[in-house]
C-alpha cells in the first residue's frame, strides 16, 4: 500500500457570490497529523474546513483522499453514497454545538451503536458492548448508557458526540471548534481527552479554532487564515514562537501567557 | 350514512374519473413494479375524512371492476361504522356485490389487520395508510428520508429497534414493526400487529397500501420476500395467546381483549370477525349432524 499524505488539498477556494470564503488554500495531511486551521470569525476557516469535508462543494481546486484501499481519490468525484458511506466510517466530524451531530432524541448507547448499525452490525448484545466500551474511553459513565443526552452535561454531551464518531475507527477527524461553547475547566478536560484519543488511535485531525491555546496543545501543524486565505502556516510551535507575519503575531500577544 | 354524504358521489363509476382513475393506476403499476417504495401520487378530495382511510379508498376505487366483490375491515371486523360506510360507498358508487367472506372477496379493503383466512392469487388487499414513511421516527426530513432510501441507507430502523430492547429488555414495538420488501426497500406496513407481518411473506394475493393525506402508494406484489427487521441476538418474534378464541376456540390467531365488566373480567376474542363467526357457525352445523 502506497504511503503518502492522507489527504491533499491544492488551491481550494469557495466564494459566496461576489464574496470570498477562502481561496487558494494548499496543504497535505500526513497521517497521524493534527493540523489547527486558526483564524478570527469571519476569516473563511469553517467554510475551508466545510469545503474539505465535502459537506460544502468548492468552487475552485481539488481534495484528494487516500481511501482505505490505499487509493486516492478525488472528493469531488466520488458519487453521493460513496461520499456518505465515507463519512460515516472512516471519517468523523465534531460539531461545535453536539445537539448538531447527535440524535438528541435517543439514548446514549444507540448514539454510539448508529454507526455500527449504519454499516450492517446486526447483534444487539455485540453493539451494546461496543458502546459501553466507548464511553468508558470518553469517561461517561456506563450507567448513564440508555440516557439521552438531553440529560447530559454540555462536556459529557460533546464526549459523547466523539464517541459516536470513533466507534467505526475512522483515520481522519474534521473538528469544528470542539470546545467552544464548553466553560474554561470542562474545556481542559476535554482537551486532554482528545489529546490522549488522538495519540492513542493515531488519529489525523483538522481542527478549526479561534483560541491559539488549543492548537498549541493539539495540532502539530497549523495554518492562519485571514479574509479566507492561509497566511501563514508550519509547525505549531514555531508559529506560535517566532510568528512571521505582522497578523499572527497580534493573534498571538493576545493569548494570556502561561 | 353519517359521515360519507352520498349526494356528492357523483355519475362517475368507483366515484372518481376516469383520468384521476388512470392516474393512480398508473402510480400503483410503479409501485408494484418497485416493491416496497413510495410512489408519489395526486391524492383527490373524497366525500369522507383522511382518518378514514381515503388512501385506500382511492386505490380501491381504481382497481375495483363491476365484477369484483368487495369486503371492508377495521382492525378485523366488518360492523364499525368505518367498514360499513366504505362498503356502502362503493356499493353506491360501484354498484359491486358486497361480502364479508375473506374467501369470497376479490377486493379487501383493510384498516389495521390482515385476514387469518390464507389470501390466495387473484385477490387484491388494499391497506389504509396514516403513517408510510417508516424513518420518519427518528428523521422527520423528507429530502433526508428520501435519500437514504435511495442509497439503502437503513442503519436508522436497527436504531429504533435498539432503543426499544435497550429501554424494554425486548423488541416492544408490536403495530406498524418495519419490514424489508425484495431485499431492497424498507417499508410500513401500515399499523397492521405484527401478528400479521409473516401473512406477507410470499403471499400470493396482490397488496397495496394507500396513504391518502401524505398522498403515496406502495405495493407488495403476489409472492414477494418480506422480511421484518430483527437482531441476531433478538430475533423478530410475533405476539402469543395463552387461551384459545373464548368464543371459537381458534388458535394461532389474532385476540382482542374484551372487558367483561368493572370487577376486572375480561375475555379474549378473535380480532377478525368475520372468521370468529364462520367457526362457530361451521362448529354448530357439527354438533347438529
Ligand atoms: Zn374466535
Amino acid at each position: 500500500m502506497s504511503e503518502g499524505p492522507l489527504l491533499i488539498a491544492r488551491d481550494v477556494g469557495k466564494n459566496y457570490g461576489n464574496r470570498i470564503g477562502c481561496t487558494d488554500v494548499s496543504f497535505d495531511l500526513w497521517p497521524g497529523e493534527v493540523l489547527a486551521i486558526v483564524g478570527e470569525s469571519g476569516s473563511g476557516k469553517t467554510t475551508l474546513l466545510n469545503c474539505l469535508s465535502t459537506r460544502l462543494n468548492a468552487d475552485r481546486g481539488t481534495v484528494t483522499y487516500r481511501m482505505r484501499d490505499g487509493v486516492a481519490r478525488d472528493l469531488a468525484a466520488l458519487g453521493e453514497a460513496e461520499r456518505r458511506f465515507l463519512m460515516r466510517t472512516d471519517w468523523g466530524f465534531v460539531h461545535q454545538n453536539p445537539a448538531d451531530g447527535l440524535r438528541m432524541g435517543v439514548s446514549a448507547g444507540a448514539n454510539v451503536g448508529e454507526r455500527l448499525m449504519a454499516v450492517g452490525n446486526r447483534h444487539y448484545g455485540r453493539i451494546r458492548h461496543c458502546a459501553e466500551d466507548w464511553l468508558n474511553r470518553v469517561e461517561i459513565d456506563v450507567d448513564r448508557i440508555d440516557d439521552r443526552p438531553r440529560a447530559f452535561s454540555g462536556g459529557m454531551r460533546q464526549r459523547l458526540q466523539i464517541a459516536r464518531n470513533l466507534v467505526t475507527s475512522p483515520r481522519l477527524v474534521f473538528m469544528d471548534e470542539p470546545t467552544g461553547g464548553l466553560d474554561v475547566s470542562v474545556q481542559a478536560r476535554l482537551l486532554d481527552l482528545v489529546r490522549g484519543l488522538v495519540r492513542d488511535l493515531g488519529l489525523s485531525v483538522i481542527i478549526v479554532t479561534h483560541d491559539l491555546a488549543v492548537a498549541r496543545l493539539l495540532s502539530h501543524r497549523m495554518m492562519v487564515m485571514k479574509e479566507g486565505r492561509v497566511i501563514e502556516q508550519g509547525l505549531t510551535d514555531r508559529v506560535l514562537d517566532d510568528p512571521r507575519e505582522p497578523y499572527t503575531q497580534l493573534l498571538v500577544s493576545s493569548i494570556p501567557q502561561a | 350514512m353519517s359521515a360519507v354524504t352520498m349526494s356528492e358521489a357523483g355519475t362517475n363509476f368507483a366515484y372518481l374519473d376516469e383520468e384521476t382513475k388512470r392516474m393512480i393506476r398508473r402510480a400503483i403499476l410503479k409501485a408494484i413494479a418497485i416493491p416496497g417504495y413510495q410512489v408519489p401520487f395526486a391524492s383527490r378530495e373524497m366525500p369522507m375524512p383522511y382518518g378514514w382511510g381515503t388512501g385506500g379508498v382511492q386505490v380501491t376505487a381504481a382497481v375495483i371492476g363491476p365484477d369484483d366483490v368487495l369486503k371492508v375491515i377495521d382492525q378485523g371486523a366488518d360492523d364499525t361504522t368505518n367498514a360499513v360506510s366504505i362498503r356502502a360507498f362503493f356499493r353506491k358508487v360501484a354498484r359491486v356485490a358486497v361480502t364479508t367472506h375473506t374467501a369470497e372477496a376479490t377486493v379487501i379493503q383493510t384498516r389495521h389487520r390482515i385476514p387469518e383466512h390464507p389470501l390466495i392469487e387473484g385477490q387484491i388487499l388494499v391497506y389504509q395508510v396514516p403513517i408510510p414513511e417508516p424513518l420518519r421516527f427518528l428523521e422527520p426530513r423528507e429530502t433526508e428520508t428520501r435519500t437514504m432510501h435511495a442509497l439503502e441507507e437503513y442503519g436508522l430502523m436497527h436504531v429504533k429497534l435498539y432503543e426499544d430492547i435497550a429501554h424494554h429488555g425486548r423488541i416492544a414495538t408490536s403495530y406498524a414493526y418495519p419490514v424489508k420488501v425484495a431485499g431492497r426497500y424498507v417499508m410500513d406496513p401500515s399499523p397492521i400487529p405484527k401478528f400479521d407481518n409473516p401473512k406477507m411473506h410470499l403471499s400470493p394475493a396482490l397488496q397495496l397500501f394507500g396513504a391518502g393525506r401524505e398522498k403515496r402508494i406502495y405495493a407488495i406484489p403476489p409472492h414477494t420476500d418480506v422480511r421484518s427487521l430483527d437482531f441476531e441476538d433478538h430475533p423478530f418474534e410475533i405476539q402469543r395467546f395463552d387461551e384459545p378464541c373464548a368464543l371459537c376456540g381458534a388458535r394461532n390467531v389474532y385476540l382482542d381483549e374484551v372487558i367483561l365488566d368493572d370487577r376486572g373480567g375480561r375475555m379474549f376474542v378473535c380480532s377478525d370477525t368475520d372468521n370468529c363467526e364462520s367457526r362457530q357457525a361451521d362448529a354448530q352445523k357439527e354438533t347438529a349432524a
